[in-house]
């Protein structure tokens, strides 16, 4: 990185280099405008309100009284004496795993039938991928209904088999994973599409080698399919549990913010649309925001590494 | 990664001949396969149905104990009539529109030109800020939503669609992507373009640009969509029902119509519905929007 002496100087008298003269001066390179307004609004949008929330969470800042004091560590100290920020990350996390598995497993069995079927692939696609593409309030409007004690579609079923009806919304055992159910239902068709494309570019002549070797179809799947795929696997999980861990609008939509029977679907994000939206203390929000931020870099982080090793390996 | 057949024969994209072994088809096994993809379809269908069904109903038999697929005096357009008048369900499929395309527009100008800049051009410093965008894709959207909040407010774009749009379009993943693709691009190409004296521009808009209408094809869609279901943002930032979006809109409904379920139904039928007649009829696009994009430009 040697540089003239002369382009080290502008850059000291900031980016007009109005104390240069004009001579002097070197044109602005023309890569510089093609990233300058891309890179102008991320500072806009990115990383100022990044800095500024990290500001907020030193301050006790508010949403209804101008100024604020600096607090230190307070708001930090007080969150991790907080049961709510405790019970919300549990949650959060409880739904992640709980998502997760069946997000990742129910996309593969999918993309797996789907690909051995072979026929009719824009049927099955359209089916599994549809409610991907609706708004988040119409899935839980629609499940929302789906879940009604009396006259829901799912204790009606419930009672044609003779079973118990069950509290859907209204159980605080239960309500979590109804919401795990809805967002299966709801976004596995993501996951399913990739699984898909990843089956449909393994090279068809291993999967002829296999046959040649007089492999069947299950063992073919087992031992080279599923190992060629691996890497998506690795994708997707990563891909859910950061989905996952942001679990926000579902819970909210469906039980109407108030965080479900006995607070038992409170999701640590709710929490703190709660504390700025609703109880206007945007410093510590902006704390448990960067408590939460600092469990998605840890997941981003691992994964990044195993990727790593995996390229260097 | 690819296995050589032995002996190695004529390119394998010959119709299957007698010379192909192709798994073996066992029927039992097929229809297998078949039935269990009919039960998830069953399954993943059965919940639009029901709402379809329900939206269908006259409002003082959707509430029958047990549930029936069939009403007993059978089926009206009532609801969704009701819906569209009083409603504002027309108006926020507007702004719904309006923000995503402007959102997408947006989203693949800035992307673009960022992915060109760091690609295809040298200037100081150009590593350090690539390096800066990547680190941005750790950044989740909802732990910015209360300094944002606060930010627009301070500058007046608070219920606005400037203040809706405005935060959407920095995508750094988009940006990664993009110039992944345009890496691969053979600088041969340009070569010829810049003996003729084409700027940086020229090759942009000329090469560059037409050679990747189907990685900004699947950038555009998967942007559309992501912004076509935001929720969170729209509803934090707007209060003024005449500017809110679909999903936001469609919590009104649900306060606002309360029990009536089947126009709460045909609401979320109404609002569910675009996205997934576009996708009949692009579905290969969207598919590969999603899976290129969602795999990471690969």
């Amino acid at each position: 990185m040697s540089a003239p002496s002369e382009v080290r100087r502008t850059e000291q008298t900031g980016p007009a280099g109005a104390a240069e003269p004009a001579s002097r001066r070197r044109r602005v390179p023309p890569g510089v405008w093609f990233v300058l307004p891309f890179m102008l609004s991320y500072v806009a949008f990115v990383i100022w309100p990044l800095t500024r929330g990290l500001w907020m969470s030193f301050h006790d800042t508010s949403l209804v009284r101008s100024g604020s004091e600096f607090v230190g560590l307070d708001n930090y100290t007080r969150l991790f004496a907080d049961p709510l920020v405790w019970s919300s990350l549990w949650t959060t996390l409880v739904f992640t795993i709980g998502s997760t598995i069946p997000l990742v497993l129910i996309a593969l069995v999918m993309a797996l039938l789907v690909h051995a079927g072979g026929r009719g692939q824009w049927f099955w696609r359209l089916a599994f991928f549809a409610p991907y593409l609706m708004p988040v309030a119409t899935v839980a409007l629609i499940w929302n209904w789906l879940f009604q004690n009396d006259v829901g579609l799912l204790n009606g079923l419930l009672g044609v088999l003779g079973m118990q009806p069950v509290g859907w919304t209204s159980d605080p055992s239960v309500a979590l994973w109804s919401v795990v159910l809805l967002t299966v239902w709801w976004t596995v068709g993501f996951n399913f599409l990739l699984y898909l494309a990843a089956l449909q570019a393994i090279p068809p002549d291993v999967l002829e080698a296999a046959a040649t070797d007089g492999a069947g179809r299950w063992r073919t799947t087992r031992s080279i399919v599923l190992p060629l795929i691996a890497p998506t696997t690795g994708l997707v999980l990563v891909l859910q549990l950061l989905a996952s861990l942001k679990l926000f609008d579902q819970a909210y939509i469906l039980f109407s913010g108030d965080g479900g029977p006995e607070g038992s679907v409170t999701p640590v994000l709710q929490y703190v649309y709660d504390t700025g939206f609703v109880g206007y203390r945007l410093g510590y929000a902006s704390a448990i925001s960067y408590v939460f931020f600092l469990l998605i870099l840890v997941i981003a982080l691992a994964h990044a590494w195993l990727a790593g090793r995996r390229r260097s390996a | 990664m690819t296995t050589t057949l032995d002996p190695p024969g004529p390119a394998t994209t010959s119709p299957p001949g007698p010379a192909r072994r192709r798994i073996r088809r066992n029927p039992l096994v097929t229809a297998t396969i078949y039935s269990a993809l009919a039960a998830l379809t069953v399954i993943w269908a059965a919940p639009l149905v029901w709402a379809v069904l329900t939206s269908l109903k006259h409002e003082g038999e959707t509430t029958t104990v047990p549930p029936q697929l069939v009403p007993d005096s059978g089926f009206t357009v009532q609801a969704y009539v009701e819906v569209l008048s009083v409603g504002d369900l027309t108006r926020w499929f507007v702004n719904s529109t309006i923000v995503a395309v402007a959102v997408t527009a947006l989203t693949l100008v800035l992307s673009a030109a960022a992915a060109y800049g760091f690609s295809r051009t040298e200037f100081r410093g150009r590593r350090t800020l690539f390096a800066i965008t990547v680190a941005g894709v750790m950044v989740p959207s909802q732990i910015l939503i209360v300094p944002l909040y606060e930010q627009m407010l301070a500058v007046g774009l608070a219920d606005t669609y400037l203040g809706v749009i405005l935060p959407q379009i920095v995508v750094p993943a988009m940006v990664f992507i993009l110039k992944r693709f345009f890496d691969a691009i053979p600088h041969e190409l340009e070569e010829a373009a810049r003996i003729d004296g084409a700027g940086p521009l020229r090759i942009f808009l000329t090469i560059v640009l037409p050679l990747s209408r189907p990685i900004l094809a699947a950038v555009a869609i998967f942007v559309f969509i992501q912004c076509w279901n935001n929720f969170l943002w729209p509803f934090i930032i707007l209060s003024d029902p005449s500017l809110m979006t679909l999903p936001v809109g469609l919590v009104q409904v649900q306060s606002s119509f309360g029990v009536r379920y089947a126009q709460v139904m045909a609401g979320a039928v109404l609002a569910g519905l675009p996205l997934v007649v576009a996708f009949l009829f692009f579905q290969r696009q969207i598919v590969q929007g999603i899976a290129t994009t969602g795999l990471g430009g690969r």
